[in-house]
């Protein structure tokens, strides 16, 4: 059996996505921004594109801009907003608040849990002089809107907090960081990759002022994303060229990309609730069973949690060796071990949730799908217990005759 | 990333286990790295009758520990004092840059076993295995 257990990697491709695709790749290859009738064609669907995704999103069309990805969107809100507020003010560049005199904006908050996208940009910005707050989180990967509170400060341009964890699947109370942002005139900004498409997100009322985006993690192609900035939330732009996308991300639009990101986002939105409800029982019947693994605890928190998303560590195995094992048996799965990330360190995430080195480093993460079958998590099941029983049997930690880690 | 020959010493890893009238016994690595190697040899007349391993760590370690098993099996204790990890790694068709310290965990298992030989026998391994093998202190 063939199972695959890396959806927040990547999905594949749905055929909605893709036969929407195809005319635009095929027949409409016109430049979208050319005034002949192919060009047009491929115009107006890009515009079409642009008005599901708002409409998907609560959003309005003009306030979506297509990017490369979900990194590109990243790497945007947090450049775009220290070069916006450096020299305006922080405080979101209000003026004279409490009769103090406008400060450049030179700080920035970031949770210890971000994406890499988040978390590697704003130590470039930092290397640049931005000053830094990197949030702790609890140990189900939780941030507190009490410490955004503590950590605002006059000379603040932007926090940036994940809606949804990628590795653990922690839900952020987005909506209440949010709202301590724009009580003091803050920047919120949310990397929404992993969450767009699984669970709902309405920007019509959330307190969100940037969000980014990827299309391949909702059955969409690779190679497409976008960045919501909401009216009034004026960025640089990011490339510069031939003004595309309202002068502030040029060159040529990817409308086949485009147009599949919508179709994929329209099918998800459509079938959220009816896939949240069987993903999510896939998944809790996962947990129950690997969890029963002597020595195997759940990682994240078991309320507000992914759907799809059902990630451990257990003890006295390696992760890679996991992911290698489970390969052999046609199991596609993850880990935030050192061993996959091919530096010394285990994930930042797992660290950040105060897991110990030697622990986190035998995590597994598997992200299951509206597509996986009840078979495919009796299967996933049975092979996991069995990869973990293998790693163990060679392992110099654990004891295989009192089945617990030697002490 | 992984070699064929890494995968299969990985898929089907020889002499996994421990000898059970082991006469030397060496552990490296560390648990906050990820990756710990346990050899337990037999060692009669100065050679390596049996050897098997025992590790915990990724696909590399797993090879890396199998396939230096292999190429001590049989050979005299100065043979297998002069294995090197690039030795290893070779034999392996090869690690990624990322995983060459894994080859270097299996010679230093293999020292750390020979030293305790030594030690076993009222012997300072220094001399003769060129550091005290107690590779903990290392990593």
């Amino acid at each position: 059996m063939f199972v695959y257990a890396d959806n927040a990697a990547t999905m594949p491709l749905s055929p909605a996505a893709l036969s929407a695709m195809r005319p635009f790749l095929e027949e409409n290859y016109g430049n979208a921004s050319s005034i002949y009738s192919v060009a047009r064609d491929a115009r107006r669907a890009l515009e079409d594109a642009r008005r599901t995704i708002a409409g998907a999103l609560g959003a309005a069309p003009e306030e979506i801009y297509f990017t490369a990805g979900g990194t590109e969107a990243d790497n945007w809100a947090l450049v775009g907003a220290c070069e916006a507020k450096r020299n305006q003010g922080g405080q979101g560049g209000q003026r004279d608040r409490g009769g103090r005199g406008a400060q450049d904006g030179r700080h920035m908050i970031v949770s210890a849990i971000e994406h890499h996208a988040v978390l590697h940009t704003a130590q470039h910005l930092q290397k640049q002089g931005f000053e830094l707050t990197v949030l702790p989180v609890d140990k189900l990967g939780r941030v507190a809107a009490s410490q955004v509170q503590e950590a605002l400060r006059p000379d603040t341009v932007l926090v940036s907090c994940m809606t949804a964890n990628n590795e653990v699947g922690t839900i952020q109370p987005i909506e209440e960081i949010g709202r301590l942002c724009h009580a003091s005139g803050v920047w919120f900004h949310t990397d929404a990759v992993q969450a767009i498409g699984h669970i709902p997100l309405d920007l019509s009322s959330l307190p969100v002022d940037m969000l980014s985006l990827s299309g391949h993690k909702f059955g969409g192609p690779k190679g497409i994303g976008a960045l919501f900035l909401r009216r009034g939330v004026r960025l640089p732009p990011l490339l510069h060229g031939g003004g595309h996308e309202r002068g502030l991300r040029s060159g040529t639009e990817n409308v086949a990309g485009a147009v599949g990101m919508a179709a994929a986002l329209r099918e998800s939105t459509l079938g959220m609730a009816e896939d949240i409800r069987r993903t999510s029982a896939m998944r809790d019947r996962l947990i129950a069973a690997l969890s029963a693994i002597p020595y195997a605890f759940l990682t994240g928190d078991p309320e507000n949690r992914l759907p799809g998303n059902a990630s451990f560590v257990f003890a006295c195995v390696e992760g890679e060796s996991l992911v290698l094992n489970l390969d052999m048996a046609g199991v596609c799965a993850s880990s935030g071990s050192a061993c996959s990330s091919g530096s010394l360190d285990p994930s930042h995430v797992l660290l950040a949730l105060g897991l110990p080195h030697e622990v986190a480093h035998g995590s597994l993460r598997l992200t299951i799908s509206g597509d996986t079958t009840p078979e495919q998590v009796d299967y996933l099941i049975s092979q996991v217990i069995a990869a973990v029983a293998r790693g163990r049997a060679m392992s110099p930690l654990w004891d295989a005759a009192a089945q617990k880690p030697i002490q | 990333m992984y070699t064929d020959k890494v995968m299969d010493h990985f898929a089907n890893p020889r002499n996994v286990g421990e000898v059970a009238d082991a006469n030397a016994v060496g552990q490296v690595g560390n648990p906050k790295c990820g990756d710990i190697m346990k050899m337990t040899m037999r060692i009669v007349d100065e050679v390596i009758e049996d050897v098997k391993f025992k590790t915990f760590g990724c696909g590399a370690a797993v090879a890396t520990s199998s396939m230096a098993t292999e190429l001590v099996k049989g050979k005299s204790i100065t043979e297998a004092l002069m294995l090197s990890n690039k030795a290893v790694a070779e034999a392996l068709d090869g690690l990624p840059p990322v995983k060459m310290h894994c080859s270097v965990l299996a010679e230093e298992a293999i020292k750390s076993a020979i030293a305790d030989y030594y030690r076993r026998q009222g012997i300072d391994p220094t001399p003769i295995v060129g550091c005290d093998a107690d590779c903990a202190h290392c990593h």
